[in-house]
């Protein structure tokens, strides 16, 4: 017997500030006007996906320590946006990323439980976490976290929320207006935490919300992060859309639940995904390749050598041979603010690689930006697309895709109207939403079930 | 400018749950269970904005409401538990056009990097009508919640150590606006020109470092979100005393303000006025705003009745910081206009039942001030500081 189709979990990340994102394109609209927010959420609520995805920036990228100008700079406040798309919105998820070192986690406690009620249960909170000093200059707290402690205030500031979450058990209010009685409990909210970060007590105001807690999600790559994950997340944002890397992490880390006493199931492994659209193959890749020059201008090819290099590259010519300099390997980074910088922990190796790979194939740097960095996920016809995505997920490399689009805020409009009805076509995408919450949508238990029902 | 007439009063109303009496939740119509959802607070604005009130005021605390003005409480009988104000005010800012929404934050334990940006957004989400009220708190079992500093317990208001600690906290929420706004400055207008030319997003010399060292932190800047529409969404404050109104006059645009009668008004303005002129911001506007306390009906004995019949369930009489008017929404507006002339330039009004006393604002007293020729017959601007007759300002990073 064969085994059962697998169904695709579908999200959507509005565009954010790497350049991956096309501002110049005609088509291209605001990414802080509200409208920009709308069309996005309800063409993704149309096309029954999961959530919505926005990240998050708690400072202005620099480089060569001035502000990076040639990507997308600036976004809106991510709780904010959220809490207004849903109004809009009556089915879609609601995915934030919230910083756990520049926070607190009363308040963020509080914000999420908050968006949760306002959502009706939609809310999920993709934990990240930073420790540099660069951020905290933004900050109360400044920036003092040594590294290696990030993932312990990670973790401990979500096991904190989740005790703030927690410390209303959902019977609390009674209001019965002719006994006079709001509260049945009068300690209800009542906790205590004296850990190694935070030491607080008190009573925590919000009571407990539709999904009594909101969904998690995790992000990092490292060991940590993918412990982090199989500990404490409901789903992964990983990076690898490729079927073999994607095949490794998957069986990595859901391989990694059963030491947290979790079922497989319990941990959604959900890729970033690109895509581009054309009527026939051949024209999706032609796009493609207009579109990746469109990403990286001139100018911006330099810029991303300079990642690697570390050194001003700014008298090289981005039609010319790479530099035959190396890299300059030093703490001080001349990019910061960009988490992009941390994959290339090699920079000499590096280098060397992207010198023999241009000489090979005649690259200018210009070419080789376009050709190793950020390549599509998908491109194809639509027929393509959706069997590609089917086959992924079918081949367990992961449980369904978060999709960039390029474009805001239409470039979700052609997934939406071609690729999806294919995939309902084929029976592995939802015509229809089963239930209300998010959690419903991700086959995810409400947190409660678990808790011992009185009598 | 608005085109508001220079004899219109300008109203606002102070959302906090079911009302401001604490056993208003027992009221017919004042759906307690309902509380928590978004449709409660979308009904209660979109009611305010049926009456062309300017904006509405949305109470919050990082602790449990209490009976107790310093400590917290065990009480059963109230309502307890309160959703996070700035995330209502976003909530309901796509279902309504013209009101303005005025979450309340507490200074003390929030980041202004945060703050900043989240008021800036709401006033993206509501395309110019997002406010602040800053409040402080210096409640210990709320400074517990944070656990990053500790506030000793205030014994007595008069005592110096008191007063101490509350000019610290007030100075610190000066500075701490003073920062919000200035990232709000951070983006000169035209920052962003996706010049396809040169392939930049922004012109960078257009976005400023705000460089701010205060006593109690430092903040760099510029903001991650663009100068918000209003340019700097009005800021507002309540203050009883001499040293609260010092943060009004120095930061705010809007000072809610609790006169029991005409002499008491009149003195309070000019004591903020005399601050305004010290902080050299003489010639900038200031409104000052009456607050007070409402319960509305169609005669004063009913209005009298219905406080005794809550003052009753709450066991005791309902005291408070504002003035309490009982009466009809006529006596009301003869109220209104008699402390107007101390000098205020409006009123935020609290409804003692929401359920009940909004409607009665939006329904009664509004058509009885328009009768008199003080208040608007429809919204004039599409912006809060429209409403108000603020001018959007300029930006002081911006080069002249």
């Amino acid at each position: 017997m064969s085994k059962p189709l697998k169904q695709i979990h579908l999200a959507a990340h509005f565009p954010g500030v790497n350049n991956t994102t096309v501002w110049s394109d005609p088509a291209a609209g605001s990414h802080i006007e509200f409208d920009s927010f709308v069309h996005f959420a309800q063409t993704a609520e149309r096309a029954k996906f999961d959530f919505l995805f926005l990240a998050e920036g708690l400072r202005l990228r620099e480089q060569g320590g001035k502000i990076y100008d040639l990507d997308v700079v600036g976004r809106p406040d991510t709780f904010t946006v959220l809490a207004a798309l849903a109004a809009v919105t009556d089915r879609l998820g609601l995915t934030g990323t919230i910083n756990s070192t520049f926070n607190e986690p009363y308040e963020v406690a509080r914000q999420f439980a908050s968006l949760d009620h306002l959502s009706g249960g939609r809310s999920a909170w993709n934990v990240v976490t930073s420790w540099d000093a660069f951020t905290g200059e933004n900050f109360r707290r400044g920036g003092f976290l040594p590294q290696q402690e990030r993932y312990s205030r990670a973790k401990e500031f979500l096991a904190t929320a989740n005790e703030l979450f927690d410390s209303w058990r959902g019977d609390e209010i009674l209001a019965d207006q002719a006994a006079g009685i709001f509260l049945k409990d009068a300690k209800a909210g009542a906790f205590v935490h004296r850990g190694q970060h935070f030491d607080i007590h008190g009573r925590f105001n919000v009571p407990r919300s539709p999904q009594g807690r909101p969904v998690v999600f995790q992000a990092g790559d490292s060991d940590e992060g993918r412990e982090f994950a199989a500990s404490s997340a409901d789903a992964i944002f990983s990076r690898y859309a490729t079927l073999k890397e994607g095949q490794d992490f998957y069986t990595d880390v859901k391989s990694r639940l059963a030491r947290y006493g979790r079922r497989p199931e319990q941990l959604l492994i959900l890729p970033a995904a690109t895509f581009v659209l054309g009527d026939t193959d051949q024209e999706a890749a032609e796009l493609a390749r207009e579109v990746r020059r469109q990403q990286v201008s001139g100018a911006t090819a330099i810029k991303h050598l300079e990642f690697v290099w570390n050194r001003d590259l700014s008298g090289y010519d981005p039609e010319g041979p790479l530099p035959d300099i190396d890299p300059l390997v030093s703490e001080e980074h001349i990019s910061r603010g960009r988490a992009q910088v941390r994959m290339y922990r090699d920079p000499i190796a590096i280098a060397r690689e992207w010198r023999q790979l241009a000489e090979a194939n005649k690259w200018s740097i210009r070419d080789l930006v376009i050709n190793t960095g950020n390549r599509q996920s998908f491109v194809g016809s639509p027929a393509t697309v959706a069997r590609t995505i089917d086959d992924f997920v079918q081949a367990d490399a992961s449980d369904g895709f978060i999709l960039v689009p390029h474009i805001t805020p239409g470039g979700l409009d052609s997934f939406a109207d071609e690729v999806v009805p294919l995939l309902q076509e084929q029976g592995v995408f939802r015509t229809e939403y089963e239930g209300t919450t998010l959690r419903d949508h991700l086959g995810l238990a409400h947190p409660d079930a678990g808790w011992a029902t009185p009598g | 400018m608005s085109s508001t007439s220079p004899s219109h009063l300008h109203l606002a109303v102070a959302l906090d749950g079911t009302g401001w009496h604490p056993a208003s939740w027992r009221e017919p119509g004042a759906r307690p269970r309902d509380l928590f959802t978004a449709g409660y607070w979308a009904d209660l604005v979109a009611e305010a904005e049926r009456g062309l009130i300017d904006f509405v005021t949305l109470e919050d605390g990082l602790g449990p409401q209490s009976s107790h003005v310093l400590d917290p409480d065990e009480r059963t009988d109230q309502v307890r538990g309160r959703l996070d104000a700035v995330l209502i005010a976003s909530r309901v800012a796509p279902l309504t056009r013209h009101i303005g929404l005025v979450p309340t934050v507490v200074a003390t334990h929030t980041e202004p990097f945060h703050i900043s940006k989240a008021i800036a957004t709401l006033d993206y989400v509501s395309t110019g009508r997002a406010g602040l009220r800053v409040q402080i708190s210096a409640r210990p079992h709320e400074a517990a919640h944070f656990g990053r500093r500790t506030l000793d317990r205030i014994e007595a208001y008069d005592s110096p150590a008191a007063q101490d600690l509350i000019t610290e906290l007030l100075d610190e929420a000066a500075d701490y606006v003073d920062v919000v706004r200035r990232l709000w400055d951070s983006w000169e207008d035209d920052a962003e020109i996706r010049d396809a030319a040169t392939g930049r997003f922004i012109d960078r010399d257009k976005l400023h470092y705000i460089d701010f060292e205060g006593r109690h932190f430092s903040v760099k800047g510029p903001s991650i979100t663009p100068r918000p529409p209003q340019g700097q969404p009005p800021v507002t404050a309540l203050a009883h005393q001499t040293v609260p109104y010092r943060l009004i006059a120095r930061q705010a645009d809007i000072g809610y303000v609790t006169p029991h009668d005409v002499d008491q008004a009149r003195a309070i303005v000019a004591e903020i006025r005399a601050e305004q002129h010290t902080a050299g911001r003489a010639g900038e506007p200031l409104h000052v705003f009456g607050d007070l306390v409402v319960f509305l009906d169609d005669s004063r004995a009913e209005a009298e009745a219905r406080r005794e019949r809550l003052d009753t369930l709450a066991g005791e009489p309902y005291t408070g910081d504002a003035r309490i008017f009982t009466g009809t929404a006529a006596e009301l507006a003869d109220v209104l206009e008699e402390l107007a002339g101390g000098g205020l330039t409006g009123f935020r009004l609290r409804p003692a039942v929401a359920g009940h006393d909004l409607p009665r604002i939006s329904r009664d007293l509004v058509p009885e001030l328009q009768r008199r020729g003080r208040f608007r017959d429809a919204y004039e601007a599409g912006t809060l500081r429209g409403l108000l007759g603020l001018a959007r300002p300029a930006n002081r990073y911006a080069a002249a």
